[in-house]
């Protein structure tokens, strides 16, 4: 999931005297927050041991690999968004599926690289090639907050007021207008009820997906309307697998999107800059 | 070439191995089930100590079931509503000492069966002439199962049938014909049910009745009033059917205790076990719901308490479909079996193998699920499991039905399924909102499994390899040594399927012993008993089951499984009275009648 989600919010700090609040831990501290009520009240995860081996695993080579071609500790905020969106995403009765899950994930920022960035966002790296790779053992998330509209009301908020303070709401809302746009699309293509096409985003998963997938700093284009129009088309992508009849649609769609809209920007901003080299010579 | 490029060729070396991990690792577990799947039938029992062979057609066994045709507000989902109902119960119902097997049918009009046993080698239907066939009505339900107990101790097995309609209960008239006691037993007129289990909580010889509902008991599936009938979560239901607990007050009557006994939740309840599984006297009671976490009730002889959060098992919600408890580590005490949901790609919730900790016990019992530990963790989509020592090498077995629906085999629901169960509650609830299946299957033609123990916490499936290699809708398991040969022989019931009887073939060098009981001052059916079983140095405890599995009753009769060369030490039977009795004069290779002392 989003690597680090709100570090593009400005430098500044919440400050009180004596107490320094740094906005990187928003997103690690909200998902925490969601994983535990939703766990002691609805028991979502397979178990503390495997949810608590996805975060280790992915802190561990997030410490190692930095050491190593960064030479310094990095900030593992970033790293725990990853571990702890696998722990919540990855379903599986086995323990080996989320320490590999998050290896992956985290190694793929250190190996996908392409002009000093790179292109996928790590969790949505690492359970794409786990949900093809390794069917028979792993799955996505299937367990809600109990499919009622309260607790989701309450996730749908929080995650809009931090992703606002993130200045990435744009994103976010973008997909959802187009998700239900291709739903009832879908629904008139398919003769299947618009309730059922909808359903999905009224589920867990793609409140995960929503607010600190597709946001990710490090693996969205620059530009607020280059944002908006990635997005836009992830969701037709999603639109496109599901109709293909693809249960991990969302997740495929990014996979393929995201990356692509980077390796675009990076050649453009490229080409830009040859060009400004050239004038400027 | 500096470190960083030495250390980046590593990772990225280290990085595809990883991703490649998954791949290897499927490519492994094919070839070793590839390997436990080939072998001859002598190879089978000199490799696994036995083999089944079908021989439904031949013992004069021609029965398929009929799946109802519901409300046709349902057309659209109807194979995946009308989806139970095959279910089959074991009983000596004529007191010949011969097991005879009954079995449910669910299409309006059709007919269950009652196959008495010939003692010839061969079964013949004689449900129609004792009154126990023309049960399948619109008007008043069709069949889910039935389980066998004779409730008015008169020495004859009565039955209790419980239907998506009004449940019924039978007296055995000396084993000659049936007389319907509904009414004078006070049954509700009308219950949803998939589960029911005869057992006496309170010990006072006389047994009584839980009934689990599926549906509410005021949907009527036949005349729907709208379409809101589904539950309202995947993972976490409450607006299923009611339990039911009814006491026998012993004038043929029973009188409905649940909410005063502490029993009352609407989770969507498809199975149910009971047993004593703290030692107490009392049997306790464990139901496994669809939709939901599974419900564990202590049991004090007047009042239950449910304690599945605290005991481990009532906590993260999956589908369960099947509760059977075994001794598997002869350790004398009971893990419980639970299957659940696995359909590659999209859910994999794992069936579960509740297992008491080490150092807890009684009140304090912890139980942990160890079907991964033990291999006896993915099936399919499992419904109905019975632990039974196949072998006879001493160590309990279990056997796994799988499979949904059986459609179009190129044609999948999965997507729609779990499109729609992630949706929010007012959507799921609906079925007006569930997409049309058109055809298509939802985890068909699935393998069974059976795996064997091997005695020190693995099990092994050899399914294929010792001949259930069939691929139907199965439902419902039933453990029985048909033949009297000291064997236990198979008999599955199959939604929309065939029933299929699998007779054993297992080594004639390992030897078992049977015990055949009769309570006096426990309940006749000794429904409950418990026997110990003490051989060279081994124990082993089974219950005498009032029902158990899904929709299934196992032969009362209980049988051991001992091994080569077996020294018996000593045998004791806990009755339900508190009563108890150790035999000095069991006989291995026998069934030991025993009368509950005086």
């Amino acid at each position: 999931m989003s690597e680090t989600t709100t570090s593009s919010i400005p430098a500044a700090e919440l400050r009180r005297p004596g107490f320094r609040f740094d906005n990187r831990y928003i997103a690690p501290l909200f998902l925490t927050f969601i994983l535990l009520v939703s766990h002691l009240s609805y028991g979502i995860l397979e178990s503390y041991w495997q949810t608590g081996l996805a975060i280790v695993t992915a802190l561990a080579v997030e410490l190692i690999l930095g050491r190593i071609f960064f030479g310094k500790w990095l900030n593992l905020s970033s790293a725990y968004i990853t571990g702890i969106s696998v722990g919540i995403l990855v379903r599986s009765p086995a323990f080996w599926p989320f320490a590999l899950c998050s290896a992956i994930s985290i190694m793929s920022k250190y190996v996908l690289r392409f002009k000093g960035r790179h292109l996928w966002n790590p969790s949505n790296f690492g359970l794409s090639v786990l949900f093809f790779l390794a069917a028979e053992t792993v799955a996505g998330l299937s367990i809600q907050w109990g499919n009622y509209v309260a607790p989701m009301l309450v996730i749908w908020v929080l995650g809009s007021v931090i992703i606002w303070r993130a200045r990435r709401f744009h994103i976010s809302a973008t997909y959802v207008i187009s998700f239900f746009a291709f739903a009832f699309l879908r629904s008139w293509i398919t003769g299947d009820p618009w309730q059922s096409e909808i359903a999905p985003i009224t589920g867990p998963m793609y409140q995960l997906f929503v607010f600190f997938m597709v946001t990710d700093p490090k693996t969205t284009v620059k530009t607020k309307w280059g944002q908006m129009l990635v997005v836009f088309l992830v969701a037709f992508a999603e639109f496109i697998f599901r109709l293909m009849q693809v249960v991990y649609a969302p997740f495929y769609a990014l996979f393929i999107v995201g990356p692509t809209a980077n390796l675009i920007e990076i050649w453009w901003q490229s080409r830009k800059a040859n060009r400004m080299a050239e004038t400027t010579a | 070439m500096n470190y960083k490029r030495i250390a980046k060729v590593i990772l990225i070396v280290v990085f595809i191995g990883l991703i490649a991990t998954p791949v290897i690792l499927r490519r492994i577990s094919a070839r070793r089930e590839k390997d436990l799947s080939t072998a001859d039938i002598q190879s089978a029992i000199n490799r696994y100590g036995v083999h089944f062979q079908e021989v439904a057609q031949s013992v004069g066994i021609n029965f398929t079931h009929q799946a109802p045709t519901l409300d046709h507000k349902l057309d659209h989902i109807m194979p995946q509503v009308a989806s139970m109902g095959a279910a089959v119960s074991i009983v000596d119902f004529d007191r010949d000492g011969w097991p005879d097997i009954y079995v449910t049918n669910s299409g309006e009009g059709s007919q269950n069966a009652l196959y008495r046993n010939q003692q010839n080698g061969t079964f013949k239907d004689v449900a129609a002439e004792v009154g126990l066939a023309d049960v399948n009505q619109a008007a008043t339900g069709v069949s889910m199962g039935a389980i066998w107990g004779d409730y008015d101790n008169d020495g004859y097995e009565d039955v209790f049938l419980y239907k998506w309609g009004k449940p019924e209960l039978f007296h055995n008239d000396a084993g000659r014909a049936f007389s319907r006691v509904t009414e004078k037993a006070s049954l509700p007129s009308w219950v949803n049910a998939n589960t029911a289990i005869w057992f006496d909580y309170d010990g006072d010889g006389k047994l009584d009745l839980f009934l689990g509902g599926y549906y509410s008991e005021d949907v009527d599936l036949w005349h729907l009033k709208n379409t809101r009938m589904m539950p309202e979560s995947f993972e976490y239901a409450k607006n299923g059917g009611r339990k039911y607990l009814f006491h026998n007050l012993g004038n043929g009557s029973f009188e409905e205790v649940s909410q005063k006994l502490g029993i009352d939740t609407r989770r969507w309840a498809l199975a149910a076990v009971a047993a004593d599984l703290r030692g107490t006297g009392h049997p306790d009671l464990f139901i496994a719901n669809d939709y939901g976490i599974s419900e564990l009730y202590y049991n004090d002889g007047k009042q239950f308490r449910e304690v599945g959060k605290e005991a481990g098992v009532g906590f993260s919600p999956k589908s369960g479909m099947n509760a059977a408890i075994g001794d598997i580590l002869n350790s004398g005490r009971y893990s419980i079996y639970v299957s659940n949901i696995a359909e590659e790609g999209v859910l994999i919730q794992g069936n579960n193998l509740w297992m008491p900790r080490e150092g807890t016990s009684g009140d304090a019992v912890q139980y942990d699920n160890l079907a991964r530990d033990m291999d006896v963790e993915i099936g399919g989509w499992s419904f109905g499991a019975q632990f039974g020592d196949l072998n006879n090498d001493g160590n309990l077995d279990l056997y796994l039905v799988n499979g949904y629906v059986s459609a179009d085999r190129n044609k999948n629901y999965w997507y729609d399924f779990s499109k729609i169960t992630g949706g929010n509650s007012k959507i799921i609830s609906d079925a007006a909102n569930w997409p049309a299946m058109e055809g298509r299957s939802l985890s068909g033609y699935q393998q069974k499994r059976v795996w064997l123990n091997d005695g020190s916490g693995k099990f092994v499936n050899v399914a294929t390899a010792v001949g259930a290699n069939d691929i139907y809708d199965g439902r419902s398991v039933a453990l029985v040594d048909l033949w009297n040969r000291g064997v236990l022989d198979v008999v599955v019931a199959n939604q929309k399927g065939p029933l299929l009887v699998y007779k054993n073939t297992a080594s004639p060098d390992n030897k078992w012993i049977d015990f055949d009981l009769e309570g006096s001052a426990s309940n006749r059916s000794a429904i409950g008993a418990q026997v110990k079983v003490f051989w060279n140095g081994k124990q082993q405890v089974q219950t005498v089951m009032g029902g158990s599995g899904f929709c299934a009753q196992n032969e009362r009769r209980l049988h051991f499984g001992l091994g080569k060369n077996p020294r018996l030490d000593k045998v004791e039977i806990h009755w339900t009275s508190g009563r108890t009795q150790t035999l000095d004069n069991a006989v291995v290779g026998q069934v030991n009648k025993v009368k509950e002392a005086s």
